[in-house]
């Protein structure tokens, strides 16, 4: 049984068909990219995937457990994580306590717990602390561990995002545009950076992005929406040379340059 | 050492004002002072978790300090004083000493669960539905009172007096004040302690951005219920603290949206997200309050204008959103045992 399964994902904004008979299958491991001109729908996919939005029809199931209805908070407890395509860090509060709230699922410590600061407590929250660092250092970020949020240059908050979305223990990481704003060395940064965490952490990967450069060569197979209607899917060489897919960015130098 | 300066500091204030009270060192009116500081620290500090730390506006603090008020000064005249409507005392008067803070506790789970009732329909969404419920909350809370001919309708509830005149009687302390210092305690405890827990600062993430926290795995809905219940309950505390007040003598007249307002502005004027500013607007609050009563009705004048002239020149409070150990880092050495402890961590 595949690790994700997508059938049939269908979506109505009011009248407007958003999503249409989406499908996909990812395997543990796996990196897919999403891609597709402004307004495609890629982002409302991560939104009925994550619990954002409850879709119109279709089934999202992980591991065979059927994700629909289920609340965002649950969705990422069971292993589903994902940044944003606009920073949504907690901006006021330290670059540590946005990783360690990311944890928030995994606290065993109970109410009581958290007011009278028992032994249990404090185990678990060194234990949470500890690895929070070993996360930020991971991403060269552990000087900034207490700096808030709001301060840190924009490619690192990038960043935070991400190590905070992999403080959940995701299984599958799903990224939005994850290069929007970033110059040509900081995107070849990001592109090593996801391949090694997804070694590291032995996740899958679903990324959208309007950067080709970074979709055609980290990808390993690729989903083209237009409209909301998948117009093409398979390894970045098949799409690249796809009529309908050119068709869709005609007039967009996109594929050249990469 | 360093972590025996709290638990000194905690002493030395203590045996200050409860030694102070009964040897008679401040007079009445300077005990009644102290009381209505620890209560508002109370309602202050509580109210500042919905306000300040979640960014949620809640306006009826009152409300739920009026069921508090109610419940448990129901409770301790019935339980331990002769009424007209109640009785003669169930219970002897030396079962009042131990049995006050346990009544005060019920009054306090009382206002919680009214906390409950509100936090269920207006958490569904956010925006300015709590805020409009709460408004209500308070109003429905006063008629409901003045409406209820038993607990004395609009002229108010008596007894709590001879209550606390029968504790002295068994026992010659200073009483309420000894429970308001506790009570006062053990809310900036709660808070304190709740706000640097990694399952409390999901409160915080809840007010920078309520989606993001909760697609990174944050249950906020029982969050934002267990914060709101906890405040509520605090403010149910704090009501039953002012209950049995010197006056004796409980109205809902007291329980209008001009007392929520009271502590709203005491939370923006310490600063919201900061308890060392709400330890510090309730207590400066009180006291101005106090200095300006010779102004009489002109001293509603005075504060609303003092209170324009901070949000002109500091609009984020007295503290912001920081801490005094923030301001002045000296300060760690007295009340920042916990940090040590994230120090360790670290390495």
């Amino acid at each position: 049984m595949p690790m994700l399964q997508i059938k049939h994902l269908t979506h109505y904004f009011g009248g407007l068909r958003a999503v249409y008979d989406f499908n996909l299958e990812m395997e543990q491991g796996d990196l897919v990219g999403l891609i597709g001109p402004n307004g495609a729908g890629k982002t409302t996919i991560f939104n009925l995937v994550t619990g954002a939005y409850r879709p119109t029809e279709g089934e999202v199931l992980l591991d065979g457990e059927n994700l629909v209805g289920m609340r965002p908070h649950e969705i990422t407890t069971r292993g589903i994580a994902r940044t944003f395509q606009t920073i949504r860090l907690w901006n006021e509060l330290s670059v540590l306590d946005n990783i360690c709230i990311a944890r928030a699922s995994r606290i065993q410590y109970g109410l009581v717990d958290s007011i009278l600061h028992g032994k249990r407590y404090w185990d678990e929250e060194r234990q949470i602390k500890r690895r929070a660092f070993d996360l930020l250092a991971m991403f060269g970020l552990d000087k900034e561990a207490h700096e808030a949020a709001k301060n840190l240059p924009y490619g690192e908050q990038r960043k935070v995002e991400i190590a905070r979305a992999l403080a959940t223990e995701p299984r599958l990481l799903l990224l939005d545009e994850p290069a929007a704003g970033m110059n040509p060395g900081e995107i070849s940064d990001l592109m090593e950076f996801i391949q090694q965490i997804r070694r590291d952490f032995n996740l899958a990967i679903w990324i959208i992005e309007h950067q080709m450069r970074v979709i055609m060569n980290i990808c390993e197979r690729i989903k083209v929406v237009d409209f909301g209607e998948t117009i093409a899917y398979g390894t970045p060489e098949e799409i690249r040379n796809n009529p309908r897919v050119i068709e869709a960015y005609l007039g967009e130098e996109a594929f050249d340059a990469a | 050492m360093k972590k025996y300066y709290l638990p000194l500091l905690i002493l030395v204030l203590f045996v200050g004002i409860v030694g102070g009270s009964w040897l008679h060192v401040f007079n009445e009116y300077w005990q009644l002072v102290i009381l209505f500081m620890g209560i508002n620290i109370v309602l202050t500090v509580s109210l500042n978790l919905i306000n300040g730390f979640m960014g949620e506006f809640s306006c009826g603090h009152a409300g739920f300090m009026a069921v508090g008020a109610y419940v448990s000064s129901i409770l301790t005249v019935w339980l331990f004083a002769d009424d007209k409507i109640f009785g003669p005392p169930v219970l002897p008067a030396s079962w009042a000493i131990p049995l006050f803070p346990v009544i005060l506790i019920i009054g306090a789970i009382a206002a919680s669960l009214a906390g409950l009732l509100v936090a269920i329909p207006s958490f569904r969404t956010r925006g300015d539905y709590l805020a409009i419920i709460t408004l209500a909350v308070n109003y429905i809370v006063k008629s409901a009172i003045e409406n209820m001919e038993v607990i004395g309708g609009p002229r108010g509830f008596v007894g709590m007096k001879r209550v606390m005149n029968n504790m002295a009687a068994v026992f010659d302390a200073p009483w309420l004040l000894i429970w308001t210092f506790i009570g006062m305690l053990a809310t900036i405890f709660i808070i304190r302690n709740f706000m640097s827990s990694t399952f409390g600062k999901g409160i915080e993430a809840i007010r920078e951005d309520e989606i993001a926290a909760e697609l990174m795995s944050v249950n906020t809905r029982r969050l934002k219920v267990i914060a709101f219940m906890l405040s509520c309950g605090l403010a149910g505390l704090a009501g039953g603290l002012f209950a049995h007040g010197p006056g004796g003598y409980i109205n809902p007249g007291t329980f209008t949206i001009l007392k929520s307002t009271e502590v709203m502005v005491m939370v923006y004027l310490g600063g919201m997200g900061s308890i060392s500013g709400s330890i510090i607007s309730a207590i400066g609050f009180t006291l101005l309050l106090e200095l300006l009563r010779p102004l009489g009705t002109y001293k509603w004048v005075v504060i609303p204008l003092l209170l324009v002239v901070m949000m002109l020149f500091r609009p984020s409070g007295i503290l912001g959103n920081k801490e005094l150990t923030d301001v002045f880092p000296k300060l760690r050495a007295i009340f920042g045992a916990e940090e040590e402890n994230y120090a360790h961590a670290a390495n």
